[in-house]
């Protein structure tokens, strides 16, 4: 036998996975899993969805459209017209204390900031703050890397170009008296885009680096002027830059414009009183039947409102549960044909 | 062995004469013959780039990738990076020639071994050793023994008497015994002369390069004469020279003109019906995605002349047409879409097929411990299809049966031999355990041979006259030729195994065949010595049917000994015998239904006087120049008359184990087995019934013998109308129409039936008038047999079937004449190790056993087409639903051509998040193990009827993808409609939303891959979670700071993943879509399951009740037939060696003075082992039929012993 081994050099080797006997796990889909582990992902489909749908409800919303579509609407007047800086005003009236924290967004629907080449048009060297990029921006920011005169854009492309421009202020009136509501613009963007992402190039002051480029053509100031009262929220780190320049995935979004800040009275919320909203009228929608709402909200640990989530998971909970009785019936009934 | 299966240079000149002149380079190069300089070889250095792209650019994929590349470089249309289409394509691109480099470079070693093999030339007057490549037409050189023939030679002269060589031609016709070749007495005279060589200026004209092996055609001019040559005097390149000390020969043709170079044309590529498949499926995605981006282009249309023209505020324009907007929109949805043709899925299922392929190659079930020879599969592209088989064609001799032939029982003067009985008179099965006949009193016996009936022995030592004159016979009358290396080491070489079996059981008996001379034999006649004058040789052939030999014996006595047919043998006896001929005749009827192999033997003394004049009329005839054979014949009949038989022989013709349950097992599983057989109908019948092919039970076998096409019409109507009274009587049956090609389908018909035809009503049964009657029946039938069949016409009842029939063929064979056979068929096996190399090196798969074939098909087959079908399921699957996705986003962003994924992710999605897991599945994957698919082998139809993977199941893959790319999209997209960070922040941005999306479709994947995978190893496990986990690492990196800074506009993604995978409502939609996706998944198969199960749910669910190891299925014992079927003898198909032996050409060969280097290695041990269909001895000396005893587990052999030890 020792010679028979010795001659057998072509003998595959016996190993588990070379003779296709790899231990393993045969499962199939026998009616003792299936039934009850979809009674179980019911129950548990339906536990979650009460769950987020009483969240959900929790959550207080305020939606207020001022697009100025109808003639009543109070910013009617500024959206006929073509003049910057148009003001008008909301009112509105909270019964109750309108739970804090508060966020204040700003809406705009039908707005596709999800256009392939809308989304393309910037230069992320550029607001990185590489300064070679100041004088020579991508291509992909055509048509808004140079001006008519050949000077180049910066901040380029036009997702930057078509910054929103409308400022609010909020006012609440209560017992005569009218207090401007505190509103907190510090960290509204995301904490990677104003540390990593977007950087001004490292040149003092600020505005040198901009030398030889123009604005964006539809902005009113240059970038490195876009907050007078706070020199650190200029250029391209500017919050309500970084909030804009995170482009929408649908056409309908909002953004956040502003906190309620939670000190004095507004700690635990907004509270109850009449509220006037100032509207800076700037920016135009209605050419595309865009709308332009104004949204506060407070959040949950689900984040903001969002009903769907909820009813899904109650609705396939439930379809669970009745897909099991099925199948129970269907085993009873049938069962398995027992072979030949 | 290099030569085989490499592609060879074409010759780009027809020439058509060739003219030499032996050591004349001069001359000679003044044509421009080849060098003897091979080059299989495609590429060099420098040309291997351009030429592999080029090659590889033909191929549709690679084109379409190309042309998708080109059109990402325009700006305008490019909606994605150059990257996303370039690192697949560079990687299909590099694996490939990665691939591609390698087999050349192996081409190149091989070349380059070949090429610089050293030879000796006669150069200026002197031997020189000279490389291979360096021999140039013209040249003489020299081989010694053992060596390759290096060029196409004609041989001058040789070390051995009268100009003999020996040549083994096993790379050629694979035959291995060894043929004879001598050179012209005018060229032999030089011997090894090197001045007369040297002066040696014969000239040759012969016929130009051409790849017949068994023709050569020419003229040699030498000193005025001319002299004519033919094969002959031809050695070829790839012969190796046999027991010859030396030989010179005059290279004719070098290189690749040479006829082995010719003959290895380019094999016919094969592709399997999956891939036909894939390739009809390809078109239809093509049309598909011209629908989808046309659909999207029009929808681009609407939006820009409803939405996009007013939006031009905010949103850049570069041109205000909408038509050439949605135009431009179509060709940059060409691009995002184009992941529906999946380049990875070509290289993919080519890495699927290797790793099936490699675990053929490894599997010990497989591998046959007798000859150490693994199976192997010579073709990696054909695996799934063995999954499909629907016809089995199969070879008879040497596949079916072991083609040894064993001395099994004989008839001597009305007395049978070779049955045992018990004291009761009962005759007793045979076994190993049955105690055999001591053969100790002959040293010189064959201490294989085995004999277990002890009364022959005791009658050859009694000094029976009439069994010590059938013996003599045995080992007088024959051509075989003996060899004794050393003394009373015997080893013979035979014709054909019949008469090796015949020779060597007169050895054992006692009547040893020691050496022949010309004219004379010598036997050792029980221990004495005897020379016995060879006066003649009346040659077998196959009309004859019978040889006769004419010796005088010691004593004087002039004898005729005949050996032949029974049939044949009778009509010549004298009348005296007629009382003999009919104990006779009931012993070969007993023979013939156990399948046995029956020779009548005769003999007749001969009157001196008459024998002189006979003999003297005889040299007369042989040296007629007109109608030689003729007279010859007249002859010999004039002298095979009255004859007085002595017995009748029964061989049996081997059957290899396990053929018979493998025949059964295989028909179980809706396989038909037609068997093509050069053999005689009487033989082919036989083994067709003792392979358990066709059966006793069977309703009738009905046997197409007719003569013309009239009564081969007839026979085949006849039959068809008694398998099925109500078929259509005339040939005007209605064949399905299949896109112009005529499918003929199957019929069912009641009972089962078998069909014989043979050869000569085959080639009528062939023809275009008839073939369709002709399939159509025999398709009715459950076992067809074709005997006396040609190698072309197996190929072309392959090719029948093939055409009429959607359904898949694979051709068993061992031999030379099954080559175009294997060719022909879809798939090709070749039994190794029996018969040379010729069929194996033709074949697509080889093993060294027929009953290997179960577990190819059955086991392996199943497992590769359910693995590719699975696969190729899952990857349109997950494609698809990748793909989808981004169709439904195009409705919410413009139809602008967004991605609705991260750019990188789409690069990897196919090459690193999902292969591994999907590659896990389809070669991990099994339904049910081994042990089970024998015992069900029902299992396998599914695949002859392409259930798992087809049209159909495409469409169901593309509908489930359409679901789950909704729920993928929309579920998202509803879920972050409008919502926020639980900070506030943003959330419902793309890049939150592009990652949302892909996470939820990696998860839904995933999934899915899970409840398709029915077999989860460890290795499936680490590949399903390792991938995600990759994705999570690879995503989380691209997206960090790091890499951003150091290329800020390849990774914009920067901090998403931390933004939003820290968010509970992320991973509740996680959840929810990864859910929704497989709940209908789930709940359909379950209700399947329940409803109609198919048999795999059934056997699933039998082993699931099982739970340990199944009991083994219990084997049926062979079952002893007891019909009285008659057999006929199948003498050697070729002309014996008769002619060699009286012409006086043949060698006389002292027995023990070969000085010569060849030592047979394994022919001390062995001596007679019977390997070839022409030669019954292995040159290489291989032991091929020594019993070793527990060589191997084979899975019949353990089935068996777990039946015995079950209750």
């Amino acid at each position: 036998m020792v010679k028979q081994e010795s001659e057998s050099t072509n003998r595959p080797d016996n190993t588990a996975f070379t003779q296709q006997r790899l231990p393993a796990w045969q499962p199939i889909l026998s009616a003792g899993i299936v039934i009850p582990g979809f009674v179980l992902i019911g129950l548990a489909f339906i536990g979650i969805g009460v769950a987020l749908l009483v969240t959900s409800r929790s959550i207080q919303v305020l939606e207020l459209d001022y697009t100025g579509d109808s003639n009543g609407s109070p910013c009617s007047s500024c959206s006929q017209s073509v003049i910057a800086n148009c003001k008008c005003s909301l009112n509105f009236t909270l019964t109750t204390l309108f739970q804090g924290p508060v966020f204040f967004y700003y809406g705009l629907s039908n707005y596709f900031q999800n256009y392939r080449r809308y989304g393309a048009s910037k230069d992320d060297n550029q607001l990185y703050g590489d300064l070679s990029y100041f004088t020579s921006p991508s291509s992909s920011c055509s048509p808004y890397d140079y001006d008519s005169s050949k000077k180049p854009i910066v901040p380029c492309g036009s997702i930057a170009n078509s910054m929103f421009n409308d400022t609010f202020t909020l006012t609440w009136t209560v017992n005569g008296t009218t207090n401007n509501v505190p509103l907190d613009g510090k960290g509204i963007a995301w904490w990677t885009d104003y540390n990593i992402k977007y950087r001004n190039p490292s040149v003092t002051p600020l505005k040198n680096a901009f030398n030889g480029t123009v604005k964006p053509i539809n902005w009113a100031k240059p970038a490195y002027e876009l907050d007078a009262s706070d020199p650190s929220n200029n250029g391209f780190v500017n919050q309500d830059f970084l909030v804009w320049m995170r482009r929408a995935a649908l056409p309908n979004f909002r953004k956040l414009y502003r906190r309620i800040d939670a000190s004095g009275d507004y700690q635990k919320g907004l509270p109850a009183g009449n509220y006037t909203i100032d509207i800076t009228y700037n920016y135009p929608v209605r050419a595309f039947n865009g709308a332009k709402k104004i949204v506060f909200s407070n959040v949950s640990w689900m984040g903001g409102s969002n009903e769907f989530l909820g009813i899904a998971y109650l609705v396939i909970g439930s379809l669970c549960v009745v897909m099991s009785v099925v199948m129970l019936i269907v085993y009873a009934k049938f069962k398995f044909p027992d072979e030949e | 062995m290099s030569f085989f299966g490499l592609d060879c240079v074409r010759k780009k000149e027809r020439e058509l004469e060739r003219k030499i002149r032996a050591n004349d380079r001069e001359y000679n190069l003044s044509f421009k013959y080849a060098t003897n300089a091979i080059k299989t070889s495609k590429y060099n250095f420098f040309t291997f780039l351009p030429l592999n792209l080029f090659e590889q650019f033909q191929r549709i994929a690679n084109a379409y990738f190309l042309f998708l590349l080109v059109l990402q470089v325009i700006p305008q249309i490019s909606s994605l990076s150059w990257f996303t289409t370039v690192v697949p394509l560079i990687l299909v691109l590099t694996v490939t020639a990665a691939k591609d480099a390698t087999d050349d470079i192996n081409r190149h070693r091989s070349d380059n071994r070949v090429n610089n093999r050293k030879v000796q030339v006669l150069i200026d007057r002197k031997l020189r050793s000279e490389k291979w490549m360096n021999v140039q037409v013209g040249d003489i050189i020299k081989l010694e023994n053992n060596q390759f023939v290096t060029a196409d030679l004609l041989l001058l002269s040789s070390s051995e008497p009268l100009n003999l060589v020996y040549i083994e031609t096993a790379e050629l016709d694979g035959e291995t015994n060894l043929k004879v070749r001598q050179a012209l007495p005018v060229t032999g005279d030089l011997g090894d002369d090197i001045e007369k060589l040297a002066d040696f200026n014969g000239e040759v004209r012969c016929e130009p390069p051409n790849n017949r092996l068994d023709r050569f055609t020419g003229v040699l001019s030498f000193a005025g004469q001319k002299y004519s040559l033919d094969n002959e005097k031809i050695l070829l390149r790839g012969c190796t020279l046999r027991n010859t000390e030396w030989c010179f020969g005059l290279v004719l043709f070098g290189g690749p003109e040479t006829k082995l170079m010719q003959n290895c044309g380019k094999s016919t590529f094969k592709r399997t019906s999956i891939d036909r498949l894939m390739n009809i499926l390809v078109l239809f995605i093509f049309g598909f995605l011209a629908f989808m981006c046309s659909v999207l282009a029009i929808g681009n249309y609407i939006w820009e002349r409803n939405e996009g023209s007013q939006f031009t505020v905010f949103l850049p324009r570069l041109e205000d047409d909408p038509a050439f907007s949605s135009f431009l929109t179509f060709w940059s949805y060409v691009i995002i879409l184009n992941t529906v043709v999946p380049i990875s899925l070509y290289v993919s299922v080519e890495i699927i097929r290797l790793g099936n392929s490699f675990y053929i190659d490894w599997d010990r079930k497989m591998y046959y411990a007798r000859n150490d020879t693994p199976a192997e599969a010579r073709t990696t592209t054909l695996n799934e299809e063995l999954g499909q088989i629907k016809y089995v064609f199969s070879d008879k001799t040497g596949t079916l049966t072991q083609n040894i032939m064993i001395f099994n029982k004989c008839t001597i003067n009305g007395k049978c031999y070779g049955d045992v009985y018990d004291y009761t008179g009962q005759r007793l099965e045979m076994n190993e355990y049955t105690d055999t006949v001591d053969f100790s009193f002959n040293p010189l016996a064959d201490s294989r041979f085995v004999f277990h009936d002890h009364s022959l022995v005791e009658a050859v030592k009694l000094e029976n006259t009439e069994v010590h004159a059938f013996f003599r016979l045995l080992a007088l009358c024959h051509t075989v030729m003996a060899e004794e290396k050393k003394e009373g080491e015997l080893f013979y070489q035979a014709q054909s195994p019949d008469e090796g079996a015949l020779v060597t059981a007169a050895r054992n008996f006692g009547f040893v065949f020691r050496s022949r001379t010309p004219d004379s034999i010598s036997i050792v006649e029980m221990g004495k010595q005897c020379n016995y004058e060879l006066l003649a040789i009346l040659d077998f052939n196959n009309v004859r049917k019978r040889m006769s030999v004419i010796v005088r014996s010691p004593e004087g006595k002039l004898s005729l000994y005949c050996k032949g047919a029974d049939t044949i043998i009778y009509e010549r006896l004298h009348q005296s015998c007629s009382k003999l001929m009919d104990v006779t005749t009931e012993h070969l009827n007993e023979f013939a239904g156990d399948g046995l192999r029956t020779l009548a033997l005769a003999y007749k003394d001969l009157d001196e006087e008459y024998f002189n004049q006979w003999i003297q009329r005889h040299h007369e005839a042989n040296t007629a120049l007109e109608d030689r054979e003729g007279k010859l014949d007249q002859l010999y009949e004039e002298i095979e008359k009255d004859l007085l038989l002595l017995g009748a022989t029964a061989i049996e013709d081997k059957l290899q184990d396990g053929v018979p349950q493998t025949i059964e097992q295989l028909s179980k599983a809706d396989i038909k087995i037609w068997v093509l057989t050069g053999d005689k109908q009487e033989t082919a019948e036989n083994i067709g019934y003792s392979c358990n092919l066709l059966r006793e039970e069977m309703n009738d076998v009905f046997i197409i013998s007719g003569n013309s096409l009239e009564d081969v019409q007839q026979e085949l109507r006849n039959a068809r109308t008694s398998m099925k009274p109500d078929a259509a009587e005339n040939s005007e049956f209605l064949p399905e129409m299949d896109k112009g090609v005529k499918v003929v389908t199957d019929e069912v018909v009641n009972g089962e039936y078998g069909l014989v035809i043979n050869g000569h009503s085959l080639a009528y049964a062939l023809e275009h008038s008839l073939e369709l009657e002709f399939l159509r029946t025999a398709c009715m039938c459950k076992a067809v047999i074709c005997c006396r069949v040609t190698p072309l016409q197996k190929a072309q009842v392959v090719e029948l079937v093939k055409k009429y029939k959607k359904a898949v063929t694979l051709a068993i064979g061992d031999g030379a004449n099954d080559v175009s056979m294997i060719k022909a068929a879809h798939i090709g096996v070749g039994i190794s190790g029996q018969e040379g190399m010729q069929a194996v090196l033709s074949s697509d798969y080889s093993f060294a056993q027929f009953r290997f074939l179960q577990r190819l098909l059955l086991v392996h087959g199943r497992w590769s087409y359910l693995r590719m079908c699975k696969f190729l399921r899952y990857f349109f699957y997950k494609n698809f639903t990748f793909t989808f996705v981004h169709f439904w986003f195009a409705f919410f962003c413009g139809f602008s051509a967004q991605t609705v994924y991260d750019e990188w992710f789409i690069t990897l999605y196919n090459l690193m998040y999902t292969a591994l897991p999907v590659l896990g599945m389809s070669l991990f994957d099994q339904d049910v193990n081994d042990v089970w698919s024998f015992q069900h082998p029902q299992l396998y139809v599914p695949g002859q009827l392409n259930l798992y993977f087809s049209k159909k199941s495409f469409f169901k893959c593309a509908l489930h993808s359409c679901y789950s790319s909704l729920v993928l999209f929309f579920i998202p997209y509803a879920a972050m409609y409008d919502t926020v960070r639980d900070d506030g922040k943003d959330i419902a941005d793309y890049q939150s939303f592009a990652l949302l999306t892909q996470t939820c479709l990696l998860f839904a994947v995933s999934i899915q891959l899970g409840f398709e995978m029915s077999y989860w190893t460890a290795v499936n496990t680490f590949f399903v979670l390792g991938s995600l986990a990759m994705y999570f690492a690879v995503t989380f990196t691209m997206y960090s700071n790091g890499m951003f800074t150091i290329l800020p506009s390849a990774f914009p993604f920067i901090g998403t993943a931390r933004n939003s995978l820290n968010q509970p409502n992320v991973w509740l939609t996680i959840f929810l879509t990864s859910i929704l996706c497989v709940l209908p998944v789930i709940t359909n198969r379950f209700l399947m399951i329940q409803l109609c199960p198919t048999i795999n749910d059934k056997v699933m669910f039998k082993v699931r009740q099982a739970k340990a190891t199944p009991a083994p299925p219990t084997r049926r014992a062979r079952i002893r037939r007891t019909s009285s079927r008659r057999s006929g003898y199948a003498f050697s198909h070729a002309q014996g060696y008769g002619d060699l032996v009286t012409s006086g050409r043949f060698l006389r060969r002292p027995a023990l003075t070969r000085s010569s280097g060849f030592t047979h290695a394994g022919r001390t041990t062995t001596s007679f082992s019977p390997m070839g269909r022409s030669a019954g001895y292995s040159p290489t000396g291989r032991p091929q039929n020594n019993k070793v005893p527990d060589v191997e587990v084979t899975s019949l052999q353990m089935y068996r012993t777990i039946t015995d030890s079950a209750p």
